[in-house]
């Protein structure tokens, strides 16, 4: 099988660079039949990456102990869940891993597309088949996942040799959410290739107008929704399973993650510039350019341990290609842009700068200080030693101090852009659709600071966060109402049904109440507490409201490992809630440890028991517990993101003709200047 | 005019603000690698900095001690006796021979007290290219951030 998958991946290989070099052809030419072959020796590099990915998987599921990577990555004991994931756990499979998400987004791209955009696909494909050049020589020539064991024997003769058992999964993966954090992840760095296929495609191309935006837009939020859950999850794993209390650390690795979707973010809300008003077209390229630029960036921080981290894989050579291919991408990039510029020409101009454009323009602006910030501090130590000689590197406190404020800038921005209109804003708009907002957020700020408040980082977030929930329910109300005087259904009927009217804007709008719970979580870190204490059978340690009483200790043999395992108690004014049982793990197989927090969460707070090993003066069990405030808004957040997000992607209902009896909409006075515009809004927003 | 003025303004202000923001974070959070054999080259302010330094934990060193552990690290076939002082358990992975990452200050009697260590397991994540360990600040598990 594991002769199979090398074949597999070569064939691809092949393909591929058929794809490649016939696309280029095809381009000059034009020859109906060439183009064809092409797009379908596209279509089998992807299937045949399937195929090499599929026999990986097998040579894990049959416990092949004579494929180096099934040796170093499981064991006959792991289980089935986990050999899945075993795919992506090292250097090797998480890049075929790569080559296997991007071939089915090449797949779908190459099928949906087949009979259309016949001037457009070639010059996609040919990038496509350019990316996916790059990861099949990796794949194939550089960190084969299909190395079979060997040894010289006593004539000198190399001999395949088969271990009777693998050294096993790292602990720290053998975790739900390392199944399913990667390939969400990858989903979306692979994911935003196609964007920028289309992107640079349309720029060689000189494709006309927006089509290409129009084009790929879904595919852009697919990714960028993979990468938002990926982040997120990601965030989970480490609040779940490293036990230090915290979900980010701004580790190079997670920062690698998050500069992508911040550029992407910015991205998905700038096209609208450019389709409303044919402005920012230069930006835009260059946005989905910069983005894929990170991606693989990001893939590169991951893997060659030039910044170090919690998360790295090894210090390799591997990093070589990647900075190949990026120099290579960015001279692609700059080239296709000097050459055919004229192309992005803006249509117009900013009018003022209380508008929708205006907003739009912040909005970016932030999003890509945030980003440079990000950059240059994961990429300090790297710059410094480059330049000073020293290796110097930046912490949480850096990242901190840039980002919050600019957090809370994008949280204002939410609440205001949607609700600007286009070109300019007049006074009167202005208070109309932001004086009950405002007044709301402030009387909250009122309240909390009565009630205590005193960090004012939260404070302030709680404020904004209260404002731009305010303005996303004032116009689900009134789109709503509307709706409701028009077809008499009920209120909250009427507000699906304005949903599915233009799912774009009010799809965005259930994205940004996402952030709001996400913003809202993330403002809860500024009370956190904890306590440690070697803690004696029968003892007790109090933290908030929680009382937590250990009630004894065992020892749980599994199949892949055994557990050390503690009994706590978790009492609530003296009576009992519930049990925890935060615990450590031994793993024979490798002689590794982890340990497996326990949590108690509710959307108020976050009980977060650690067992921190044994005290070398005491003998005790050490617990160390964390109070974290809100925390579970994160995660409500992403979910709610997500959905939000799903719902964009759906196409808009067509107005539905309204029954006889009903007022016509243009005839009813309304006393909000903005909401007789519903009906016209629907479409593109 | 006017409205390119006001837009270069806010631009401006932003960008500046969050300039000044970074430049702030920088000097609270700056942190120098050094290798071991750097450490006693070291002279004047250089002393007084935050600084990381990496190593190999050597066999049989660890010495659990109430309120710090005490261990050495190895590399480049110097050793440096470092105290931890932080409050947060060591990782998982801190065990004899890994790779561990210290952070914190050289204390004048030579040893180096840590507030933070990482660990990264030797026998896994595969060993660096050449086995030069003692640089390798890759790790899979953080004791304190």
């Amino acid at each position: 099988m594991d002769v199979f998958g090398s074949f597999a991946l070569v064939l691809a290989f092949v393909c591929a660079v058929y794809a490649f070099g016939g696309g280029i052809a095809a381009i000059f030419t034009r020859h109906p039949l060439l183009i064809k072959s092409t797009r379908q020796a596209g279509m089998a590099t992807c299937g045949l990456i399937f195929l090499a990915t599929f026999s990986l998987e097998y040579l894990f599921f049959s416990d092949n102990f004579s494929n180096a990577y099934v040796v170093a990555h499981s064991n006959r004991d792991l289980s089935t869940f986990y050999k899945i994931a075993a795919l992506w756990s090292g250097q090797e499979g998480s890049l075929l891993f790569w080559s296997f998400l991007l071939a089915v987004y090449v797949l779908s791209v190459l099928v949906t597309y087949r009979n259309k955009n016949g001037e457009l696909m070639p010059y996609v494909g040919v990038v496509m088949a350019g990316v996916q050049i790059f990861f099949l020589t990796l794949n194939n020539f550089v960190a084969s996942p299909f190395k079979a064991l060997a040894s010289a024997g006593a004539d000198g003769v190399m001999n395949y040799v088969a271990r009777a058992d693998g050294s096993g999964l790292n602990p720290l993966l053998q975790y739900p959410e390392m199944v399913i954090h990667p390939p969400n992840l990858y989903s979306g760095y692979t994911g935003f290739t196609i964007p920028f296929a289309f992107a640079l495609g349309a720029l060689l191309a000189r494709y006309p107008g927006e089509k290409w935006i129009h084009l790929t837009r879904k595919w852009t939020m697919i990714a960028w929704m993979f990468q938002s859950m990926g982040i997120l999850l990601g965030a989970h794993w480490a609040y779940a399973v490293l036990g230090w209390g915290g979900y980010w650390g701004w580790d190079p690795v997670e920062n690698a993650s998050f500069l992508p979707w911040l550029t992407g973010t910015a991205f998905l809300h700038s096209v609208m510039m450019q389709e409303k008003r044919g402005m920012m077209k230069v930006w835009n390229v260059w946005l989905v350019f910069s983005t894929f630029l990170l991606c693989i960036l990001g893939t590169f921080l991951t893997r060659s341990g030039i910044v170090s981290s919690v998360h790295a894989f090894a210090q390799s050579s591997i990093g070589t290609w990647f900075v190949g291919f990026l120099v290579l991408i960015i001279t692609v990039c700059f080239g296709a842009y000097l050459k055919n510029r004229d192309y992005l020409k803006s249509e117009n101009q900013l009018d003022s700068i209380v508008s929708r454009e205006s907003s739009f323009l912040f909005n970016n602006l932030i999003l890509l200080v945030s980003c440079i910030a990000i950059l240059s501090g994961t990429l300090f130590p790297v710059f410094s030693e480059w330049i000073t000689g020293n290796r110097i590197s930046v912490g949480a406190p850096f990242f901190n101090k840039v980002n919050i404020p600019i957090g809370l800038l994008l949280l204002f921005l939410t609440g205001v852009g949607p609700l600007l209109a286009w070109r300019k804003t007049s006074t009167e708009s202005l208070k109309r659709n932001f004086g009950w907002p405002l007044a709301i957020g402030l009387v909250a700020g009122v309240i909390a600071l009565v009630f205590g408040f005193r960090e004012i980082y939260s404070w302030v977030c709680l404020i904004l966060c209260v404002f731009v929930a305010s303005t996303v329910g004032l116009e689900f109300y009134r789109g709503a109402k509307v709706i409701r005087a028009r077809a008499g259904a009920s209120f909250l009927a009427s507000a699906v049904d304005l949903t599915l009217r233009n799912t774009r804007r009010y799809g965005g709008y259930i994205v940004h109440v996402g952030m709001v719970f996400v913003f809202i979580g993330l403002a809860g870190a500024a009370f956190n507490r904890d306590i440690q204490k070697d803690m004696q059978v029968g003892q007790t340690m109090q933290i908030g409201p929680y009382t937590l009483l250990l009630q004894g200790f065992d020892s749980k043999p599994e199949k892949n490992y055994t557990a050390q395992r503690m009994n706590v108690e978790v009492l609530r004014d003296k009576k009992p809630l519930m049990m925890l049982y935060p615990e450590k793990r031994h793993f024979s197989t490798n002689e590794q440890n982890g340990t497996m927090v326990a949590i108690y969460s509710t959307l108020k707070e976050d009980l977060y028991v650690v067992y921190a090993g044994d005290s070398p003066e005491t003998n005790l069990p050490v617990l160390h517990a964390y109070l974290n405030p809100l925390v579970k808004w994160i995660w409500l957040g992403g979910a709610v993101v997500v959905f939000g997000t799903l719902v964009a992607m759906l196409p808009n209902r067509r107005a539905v003709l309204v029954l006889a009896g009903a007022p016509q909409p243009a005839a009813q006075p309304l006393a909000h200047g903005l909401t007789p515009s519903v009906t016209l809004r629907e479409g593109h927003d | 005019m006017k409205k390119q003025v006001k837009f270069g303004v806010g631009i401006g202000v932003i960008v500046a603000s969050m300039g000044f923001l970074a430049w702030l974070g920088y000097g609270e959070s700056k942190t120098y690698y050094h290798t071991i054999a750097e450490l006693p080259t070291l002279t004047g302010a250089a002393k007084g900095q935050r600084m990381r330094v990496g190593g190999t934990v050597a066999p049989g060193s660890i010495h659990r001690l109430s309120g710090r552990i005490d261990f050495v690290l190895e590399g480049e076939g110097k050793t440096l006796p470092v105290s931890y002082i932080g409050s947060d358990p060591l990782p998982d992975t801190f065990v004899d021979k890994s790779q561990a990452l210290v952070e914190g200050h050289p204390s004048p009697d030579g040893r180096f007290v840590a507030e933070v260590v990482q660990a990264k397991c030797a026998s896994k994540y595969e060993a660096a290219p050449g086995g030069s360990g003692g640089a390798a600040a890759s790790s899979p598990q953080r004791s304190s951030m």
